[in-house]
């Protein structure tokens, strides 16, 4: 079978690429069709990875890298940092192999421009795996360019100069010049490329691999100094804030502005309309309140009185949908991988060899510290937006397409976001300003959200249910595996009524379950999105990897063999199995054959995360330990939690070990704070996150409702593992891989530790 | 007009009365360091000192606390403990996102000035109100200790 890619349409642009998917710009809104027979299309070569990115990736040191004639490098950050270490780690490999001096390194942000960058999303935890290799070429271009500068200076063979720490040295003589010196010249040499490029070897990288270099923007942040997209001022800004429709898709039916017109500091009111088609990352509409600070635009706010007509999605109510999702998961779905059996296997299974389970986890909102802002000012000629934004090409396209200007009428500033996990590469945000900027030409307008507005008008992970079953063999192995996932589709932003999970869903761990069973079945049955249904920090894994690591830990139970011997035993020998043998032809977008599935460094950090956790120790009473592991985002990652549970029910973590193996390990440093975030994050969303719905509205609007974890209820002492870290392995993700296994983790602590056993988020049992 | 005592500055506003300190502080002074994070006094990411003591500008009305001394994260590193917090913070690589750290960092201020020698719970208590949505609280731990050895004396 010759695989297809179903990438993840992280932007309207790169869904745009993927083969069977087609977007138009139209009429200042983008819509979507979604060619679902699968040979819609002729054949084209596969591209992979980051060649299947919009822009693909750039590596022209003159695109990347400047030098001045005092010898400060300026290296561009050409992706945005939403606290993940981008803006350090990039820049580093690229300082490690021109060989430049840290302390002489600038970094700058580069604005939104793929064409001139590569891609320039940061979601899907692409940014070092797909720009490790590129980035170490534009840096190892650049020592060669300063090299053969030196070398004609001098007069002397290239072979005898070598650039050492913003110096290049002639070996023979022992004559130096520096890379300031060097600069105009070196700037006019050609750019090495192909077999003419020497990049170093690991042994002899300063900076990638050792951890020691701090983030570029820590003395900032701990200053106060660091701008993030809300900290942006403007001569003459004014603020805005948006009264929007409370249910998706709803529309104004009656606006009074008379008395939000009277609130101090109020200078305008501006009908945003609802969108048309699809939602994409198309405003919400409703009415925008133009104030010369933002607390007046808040009250100015508060006075609006509207009318909603609400639409269809005002029957949207969160217990119902469970139920649906439950009678949806009790039927048969469109099946997605079907080997063996499976049907008949179940169906002939023995008392006590027959196993099923049903897992919920709700929508969750992304939540990020700084909510979703964006200004925009609006002249003659074009528009040029500041804000904090995954994805800027595509906040580009949308102002554009909104406003009628051609995408090079736009420029958009990236600044620093205050968090992102997927929340802010879905620009609508961004179009907002637009369009409030629009009516206001010449007038810098920042528009702000409140949490409010962050909690009741996101872009939800899905309300996901998945049922579990299986027939298994004398030693508690599965001899048959059945999943039924059902949750609302994230392609449903893209196709209006879309209710089939795409394969970049299934694929997400409930498609490609790795583990060698004769008899494996996977559906898919539909259920209808009534909400903006959006990515969130790993997407698709949290249920599945919720649902199948808790049932594997069931397995073991009932079979009474200690967990991690049985994991092992499922996880097999060390192999690597192709993805498309599992009928998974997403595998994150990268190619199956450079990126296997490979249980010899899948067992590793299972191993790693049960040693740390010194798993088999005799605990205290009331105590458990955890264990859930995954692969996601080309990643493996392991968990195990350690719980202490009193006589209340009420549940403390102990302690928790992450082990990850992302291949080579760039900035282990930031690897190690990606891992600490997700367990937090992780508990954070199995012990309390839940967004619902009542009449098509979000019940929730602030952290008082939307609890995220908090210091206190925070574990007092989480040990990271890196295993792995082969520099000639492929890169793989960072920050999404460690988040999925938490959850499942600490479920099975808990049922290690009582007995009691758990199938649906949130606890609420801190 | 209201005149306010702000990082040792006299400064004077035109807003509303009621209008919270933190949109007098981010929009008319320009002192964005201070963030906006949830408007209810809930995650801190406002946090700034009044006399002292930690306060949730978000909800404090500017007029109330005029003729009081105010400081936020701008004048941290004039301040003996205040410094020795953010080089904590700065050594630990606590920050990720780092939105909501100039909050964290004035919470700490005022926890180790209040406590110089915080136990484990002192810290939860002090830092709880203080949301990290990036998940850095373990190294924000840290860093508190660290700050309050540095402060103590101690060379670590």
């Amino acid at each position: 079978m010759r695989p297809q890619q179903e990438g993840i349409p992280t932007s309207a642009a790169d869904v745009q690429i993927q083969r069977r998917h087609l977007l138009q710009a139209a009429a200042g809104s983008f819509t979507l069709v979604i060619g679902l027979d699968g040979n819609a299309q002729a054949a084209e070569p596969q591209k992979y990875g980051a060649a299947s990115m919009p822009g693909g990736t750039v590596d022209n040191p003159l695109v990347f890298v400047s030098i001045a004639a005092d010898g400060s490098v300026t290296i561009v950050a050409h992706r945005a940092e939403m606290g993940t270490g981008v803006r350090t780690s990039l820049p580093m490999v690229v300082a490690d192999e021109m060989e430049a001096r840290w302390d002489r390194v600038k970094i700058i942000q580069a604005p939104a421009d793929e064409a001139r960058f590569g891609n320039q999303n940061v979601d899907g935890s692409r940014s070092v795996r797909h720009f490790f290799h590129p980035m170490r070429r534009v840096g190892a271009a650049a020592r060669q360019m300063l090299e053969a500068a030196a070398a004609a200076r001098w007069g002397v063979t290239v072979a005898d100069v070598q650039a050492v720490q913003h110096e290049v040295l002639h070996r023979p003589s022992g004559r130096r010049l520096g890379y300031g010196e060097l600069a105009a010249d070196a700037a006019r040499q050609q750019v090495p490329g192909g077999g003419n490029l020497r990049l170093k070897t690991p042994a002899q990288w300063k900076y990638i691999g050792k951890g020691r270099i701090g983030g570029t923007d820590m003395d900032a942040i701990a200053r106060g100094r660091a701008t993030f997209g809300m900290d942006v001022r403007l001569p003459e800004m004014v603020y805005a804030v948006i009264a929007r429709p409370p249910v998706v898709g709803g529309k104004l039916r009656h606006l009074d502005s008379s008395e939000a017109l009277k609130v101090a500091g109020v200078v305008k009111i501006v009908e945003i309309p609802a969108f048309q088609g699809p939602p994409v990352f198309q405003p919400l509409g409703g009415v925008a309140v133009v104030a010369r600070n933002t607390w007046a635009a808040m009250q100015g706010r508060a006075a609006l009185k509207i009318e909603w007509d609400d639409g269809p999605n005002a029957t949207y109510e969160s217990a119902a949908f469970r139920q649906q999702q439950a009678a949806a998961v009790k039927g048969a779905g469109t099946v997605v991988r079907n080997e063996g059996d499976t049907l008949k296997a179940l169906a002939e299974a023995p008392q006590g060899r027959h196993h099923s389970a049903d897992y919920f986890v709700p929508h969750l909102a992304h939540a990020t510290m700084e909510p979703p802002v964006a200004t925009a000012l609006v002249s003659d000629t074009g528009c040029e937006i500041w804000t904090s934004v995954q994805n800027p090409q595509a906040a580009l396209q949308g102002a554009a397409a909104a406003l009628g200007l051609k995408p090079d009428q736009v420029k958009v500033n990236v600044l620093l976001l205050g968090g992102g996990f997927g929340r802010k590469s879905k620009p609508d945000y961004v179009t907002e300003a637009a369009l409030v900027a629009k009516a206001m030409p010449g007038t810098p307008v920042k528009l702000v959200w409140t949490r409010d507005d962050d909690i009741r008008h996101g872009y939800y992970h899905a309300v996901s249910l998945d049922h579990l079953e299986a027939a298994v063999k004398d030693d508690g192995l599965p001899l048959a595996w059945l999943h039924r996932t059902a949750a609302p589709t994230i392609t449903s932003l893209f196709a209006p009524g879309a209710k089939a999970a795409a394969p970049f869903e299934t694929g997400m761990s409930a498609l490609n379950m790795p583990f060698a069973v004769a008899n494996v079945r996977v559906e898919r049955p539909e259920v209808a999105a009534h909400a903006r249904i959006g990515w969130f920090r790993s997407v698709a894994n949290i249920p599945h990897v919720f649902a199948t690591q808790c049932f594997i830990d069931e397995l073991a139970h009932r079979a009474k063999r200690d967990p991690l011997q049985f994991a092992l035993a499922l996880i097999g020998p060390p192999r690597k199995i192709d993805p498309t043998a599992l009928s998974d032809q997403f595998n994150y977008s990268e190619s199956p054959v450079e990126y296997p599935i490979d249980m010899g460094r899948m067992r590793a950090v299972v191993e790693a995360a049960a040693r740390g956790a010194r798993w088999g120790r005799r605990l205290p009473k009331g105590h458990g330990l955890g264990l859930a592991f995954a692969y996601s985002f080309v990643t493996y990652a392991a968990t195990v939690v350690e719980v202490a549970v009193d006589a209340k029910g009420l549940v403390k973590v102990v302690a928790v070990d992450m082990a990850l193996d992302c291949g080579p390990q760039v900035n282990p440093e930031r690897i190690r704070a990606q891992m600490e975030g997700a367990a937090v994050m992780g508990l954070s969303l199995a012990f309390t996150g839940e967004i619902s719905f009542e009449a098509g509205r979000v019940k929730q609007s602030n952290f008082h409702d939307y609890e995220v974890l908090r210091h206190a209820q925070s574990p007092r002492v989480i040990r990271t593992h890196l295993v792995g870290g082969d520099p000639s392995l492929p890169p793989g993700g960072v920050g999404e891989p460690p988040l999925p296994p938490v959850a499942p983790a600490l479920v099975n602590a808990i049922f290690a530790a009582t007995g009691e056993r758990i199938r649906e988020l949130p606890l609420r049992r801190l | 007009m209201t005149t306010l005592k702000i990082n040792d500055q006299s400064r004077t506003t035109t807003s509303p009365d009621e209008t919270p300190l933190l949109w007098v502080l981010r929009d008319e002074l320009g002192m964005t360091g201070t963030k906006f994070g949830c408007g209810m006094a809930l995650c801190g990411a406002c946090t700034v000192h009044l006399d002292g003591m930690p306060m949730r500008s978000c909800v404090t009305p500017a007029a109330a606390v005029s003729g009081r001394s105010v400081y936020t994260i701008e004048h941290m590193e004039n301040d003996r403990v205040g410094r020795v917090v953010q080089q904590a913070w700065v050594e630990l690589n606590v920050a990720q996102c780092g939105y909501c750290q100039a909050g964290q960092i004035m919470a700490a201020v005022a926890l180790l000035k209040s406590t110089p020698k915080p136990s484990e719970r002192q810290i939860d208590e002090g830092m709880t109100g203080n949301i990290c949505r990036c998940g850095t609280y373990p190294r924000i731990r840290a860093a508190v200790q660290l700050a309050s050895r540095r402060l103590a004396g101690a060379k670590a």
